[in-house]
């Protein structure tokens, strides 16, 4: 290894004007935001909704959470993202401070399965003020209990913690909602991956 | 696709990193679970060239309602590059920071130094072809915090970077060389190898610096590099 990597630092409390401008109305653009796939996606459209909490228990006001997922078919998106595209980017970006109840959301597709995994899910990074390093999760669908029992990462996570990546299918009014929330410390604490 | 090296845990903070307050609550106390990188790690964003505006890369500029912002106007070069040396192009890096009176635009931020009509302190560039990038700002101030008594954050940039996958994802903060602050920062020192920590130093380059218009850092950025043979060099 000729060159130690860049140390990680916090994304601090003040990151809305240069990361997630759109969302927070600052007079900025967006690469990313809470839309992973438009309207002209193909798929079954979802949203994905929950709360991050601290060790005491308290939702977090200021974090930001990032979801990379594969389309419908279960293919990563290779072509450059333009958030003015009505279709499927494959990222999104949301941060909690603007919602009234704190919550993250993403309006999505639900993600096919990709080719070296069994079962779908959301690839899910976790970025606030207090965390120096970011720590990667991911979003699985409870709807789908028999191929979570067949893919070898949900698999590889101790029995008793599984249910922390698991989300939950809500038939709402507005549409299909699947709930998770990211607990950081705890009984609950979500399983974090190094990936 | 290719898959990643390991994170090299040595070269960043714990997540729980006692000095730093809030890390206490945030911080997850289980040891992240090792998973075998595929498809999922190795692939990531890549971003259209109108994810870049003209005067993105000019922080001096982009924010400018009737005048310049005040302060020491700066270039920051640097070079994005893979542990083995790989130069990465056209990666996204996006930068945000306080002004130079040691504000920030965000809202929720009262410490009480003047905000800047002219300056918001964000933007954007892509690196190029060598994985140089380049961007013109105003040096940000230092400013107060609650951590603990008399605390004061260094003057500092923040960085966002995807990388060629989403496992490189990093976001930092680039110092600046000779600041009293660092050694008295909890951020700064959450990361505890003192040799990594200088890579979050910027250093002053005469070469860099524009003959009297802006003052030159040199800030390199090391992302992990891919399993493989590394290149020849």
């Amino acid at each position: 290894m000729a060159y130690g990597e860049t140390p990680s630092q916090t994304v601090g409390p003040y990151f809305a004007y240069g990361l997630t401008a759109g969302q927070y109305a600052y007079d900025f653009t967006d690469i990313a935001d809470p839309t992973v796939a438009g309207p002209d996606a193909k798929g079954e459209h979802i949203r994905i909704t929950g709360t991050v909490f601290d060790g005491d228990g308290n939702p977090v006001n200021d974090a930001m959470i990032e979801i990379w997922q594969a389309d419908a078919d279960g293919n990563y998106n290779e072509k450059p993202i333009d958030v003015s595209e009505t279709g499927f980017r494959g990222l999104g970006r949301c941060g909690t401070g603007t919602d009234a109840k704190l919550r993250f959301w993403f309006d999505t597709v639900k993600p096919g399965v990709v080719a070296d995994a069994e079962a779908p899910f959301v690839n899910v990074i976790v970025f606030m003020r207090g965390m120096l390093v970011h720590a990667f999760t991911r979003f699985y669908f409870d709807d789908e209990a028999d191929l979570n029992a067949k893919d070898p990462v949900l698999q590889s996570v101790p029995a008793d913690r599984r249910d922390t990546l698991i989300a939950k299918r809500v038939e709402t009014p507005t549409g299909i909602e699947y709930r998770i929330d990211i607990h950081m410390q705890g009984d609950a604490e979500t399983v974090f991956f190094d990936v | 696709m290719s898959t990643f090296k390991p994170r090299d845990w040595g070269s960043h903070a714990p997540y729980i990193a006692p000095g730093y307050k809030s890390t206490l609550l945030r911080g997850p106390t289980k040891a992240p679970l090792a998973i075998k990188s595929g498809l999922t790690e190795g692939t990531g964003p890549r971003f259209a060239p109108a994810s870049v505006r003209e005067l993105d890369f000019d922080l001096t500029k982009n924010g400018v309602v009737n005048g310049e912002p005040l302060g020491e106007r700066i270039v920051v070069h640097g070079r994005v590059m893979d542990t083995d040396g790989r130069p990465q192009p056209n990666i996204l890096v996006e930068v945000w920071q306080a002004n130079a009176a040691g504000r920030y635009v965000h809202k929720v931020d009262q410490h009480d130094a003047p905000l800047d009509p002219n300056f918001r302190g964000s933007g954007r560039c892509f690196t190029d072809d060598q994985g140089n990038y380049k961007f013109y700002t105003i040096k940000p101030g230092a400013y107060p915090w609650g951590n603990h008594f008399n605390a004061w954050r260094p003057n500092h940039i923040h960085l966002s970077l995807f990388g060629p996958g989403f496992a490189t994802r990093l976001v930092t903060q680039m110092y600046f060389p000779g600041d009293p602050l660092l050694d008295l920062d909890p951020i700064f020192l959450g990361t505890e190898d003192a040799a990594a920590r200088e890579r979050l130093i910027a250093k002053f380059s005469i070469d860099r610096t524009e003959e009297g218009f802006a003052l030159g850092y040199q800030f390199d950025i090391v992302l992990r590099g891919r399993n493989g043979t590394p290149m020849e060099n």
